[in-house]
């Protein structure tokens, strides 16, 4: 049996969690594993909450619908309320702490607390928390290489944004020095 | 177009038109497949193309139709409530022997329904949604490579038996994004097809007519008459389908197509752990409906029931039952409105169907 991987990135829309999907999902295609990218597409996205789906595998990938993901990132309340919930027993479930003062209550998965909108204003603009989370994400679990992941932002942001790109290695920084942290924290439960 | 890319079901469609030479595209947006518009706004320009928006999918299917005409490559997309508005414009086309694409990413119906994923135009694609003695080729999709070949297929199958072809996907397949790679292509731009029918100009020879008006009975026998043969030739040529872990352990076999297939591809891993064998049978072409072959499956000893799941509720499980001929007991179980059966859900009914404990 194959390794597969499911991450979900959750949020209002404008947080970001589409986009920090598919940079995830680009890196892990990139460095030649199977992926797929869910978005919700739902009447939800109208104002409400946005999530999507990768999975990432080293083989063929079935069901694009995962009754129980292995993980979850988590940008506001009513995101945890509804992933929280759902993440396999084991799992991990990482919650943007800057906009959720509670956590799940559960004590079968590692709840990972990332201060995210934080550490966005910290290196200059809010709208990088999601940037922020992905690193943390990345940092924690080893998905991805970050020298894919930053090979591939470059490429998506081009030459052409320059203070973006900036931007965004800042906001990588931050959340794989909240994701180091993390990680000796909770290494009892991530093995 | 070279190497692997990561794109969005609806996306890969447009690219795959190009890949098939098509320049013409006319349509109206719709969720959920509204960025095959988004795409091919700018992408056809870039290989000379157009994209014409209409007015009204009924306007698209007369664009087709007078497109078509010429013996250019062209097509369309839409979903559900779109496609019934051009089922007037398909059976002219089917009548008048053209060879045109259309693409459904289906939504939930009936009516204006919802935007999320169903397969509940399984029928209006398979059993011909417009009026008339008439079929069109449907392709099913359950992967965005997959829409890829199957779209460059199709346009091949289109030309080949001047017929129409559907491309049906349901919402998912259209908006998943996945890697995807595409052919090299030697076709040659904008070049209508070689023919002896299209409509390319009289000059120095004698004027063609494309139509589908025969007042006559007679010549409107022969032009169905004509149009059967075809269909008997797709149903001899054109079957495609796939068995996944189709084996004589198998105890069951599970009937599926597009999205729902890969659905219970998961679902059927996850019961091979727990000792539970069940086989897939995925029909890719859904007419030509791989009769003989779905017969042939069920027929084996082991088999003791098929079972038929669907976003919808129950459509294609009429064709099993149909090609089944009785040989075992065929079951349903589905989802409709946008809701997806889930892996769990599948094993659940496996579980049930088979008398084994949940």
């Amino acid at each position: 049996m194959a390794a597969q991987k499911e991450v979900v990135f959750a949020g209002f829309g404008g947080q970001g969690v589409m986009t920090a999907g598919q940079l995830l999902a680009y890196t892990a295609m990139e460095e030649g594993k199977q992926v797929i990218w869910i978005p919700s597409y739902g009447p939800e996205m109208r104002g409400g909450t946005a999530n999507c789906t990768v999975i990432v595998s080293d083989s063929r990938i079935g069901s694009p619908i995962i009754n129980n993901p292995m993980s979850a990132c988590v940008f506001n309340r009513p995101s945890l309320d509804r992933f929280g919930p759902m993440i396999r027993k084991g799992g991990l479930l990482f919650i943007n702490s800057s906009l959720i003062d509670v956590t799940s209550e559960r004590d079968d998965i590692t709840e990972l607390l990332v201060p995210a909108n934080d550490l966005a204003i910290k290196v200059g603009n809010p709208k990088v928390a999601n940037m922020v989370m992905l690193a943390a994400y990345v940092e924690v679990t080893g998905l991805v290489l970050f020298e894919t992941l930053d090979r591939m932002l470059t490429e998506k942001l081009g030459g052409k944004k320059k203070e973006m790109l900036e931007l965004n290695r800042k906001a990588f920084e931050e959340g794989r020095k909240a994701g180091q942290e993390l990680g000796e924290k909770h290494a009892g439960e991530l093995r | 177009m070279a190497g692997k890319k990561l794109m969005k079901g609806n996306e890969a469609i447009g690219e795959a038109a190009i890949c098939a030479g098509v320049r013409h595209y006319f349509a109206y947006p719709i969720t959920p497949q509204s960025e095959v518009a988004e795409y091919l706004c700018w992408r056809l320009p870039e290989v000379g193309g157009a994209f014409v928006q209409a007015e009204s999918e009924v306007a698209v299917g007369n664009m087709l139709f007078g497109a078509a005409s010429t013996g250019l490559r062209t097509f369309t997309s839409s979903s559900s409530p779109g496609i019934s508005l051009m089922q007037e414009a398909i059976s002219y086309m089917a009548g008048a022997h053209l060879p045109v694409v259309l693409v459904n990413i289906i939504r939930g119906g009936p009516g204006l329904g919802g935007i999320l994923p169903a397969q509940g135009d399984y029928f209006q694609a398979v059993k011909g949604g417009g009026h008339g003695d008439y079929r069109v080729g449907v392709l099913a999709p359950s992967s965005v490579q997959e829409a890829v070949d199957l779209m460059i297929l199709a346009f091949d199958l289109a030309d080949k038996y001047r017929n129409p072809m559907m491309l049906i996907g349901d919402g998912m397949v259209g908006q998943i994004m996945e890697s995807v790679e595409f052919p090299e292509t030697n076709r040659e731009d904008n070049d209508p097809i070689k023919s002896d029918w299209a409509l390319t100009g009289a000059l120095n020879r004698k004027p063609r007519v494309v139509k589908s008006l025969f007042l006559n009975p007679d010549l409107l026998e022969e032009n169905c008459l004509l149009l059967e043969e075809k269909y008997k030739r797709m149903k001899e040529n054109e079957i495609r389908y796939e068995l996944y872990k189709v084996s004589d352990k198998n105890r069951l076999l599970i009937a599926a197509f597009g999205t729902m297939a890969r659905i219970c591809q998961t679902a059927i891993d996850e019961l091979e752990r727990e000792g539970v064998s069940v086989g897939l049978f995925r029909p890719i072409s859904l007419f030509p409906f791989p009769e003989k072959e779905i017969y042939a499956e069920a027929g084996k000893k082991n088999i003791e029931k098929i079972l038929t799941i669907e976003m919808s509720v129950g459509q294609m499980v009429e064709d099993i039952e149909r090609c089944v001929k009785g040989r075992k007991p065929v079951e349903f179980f589905g989802h409709t409105g946008g809701i997806v059966p889930t892996p769990n859900e599948v094993k659940d009914k496996v579980r049930e169907s088979l008398g084994l404990k949940k």
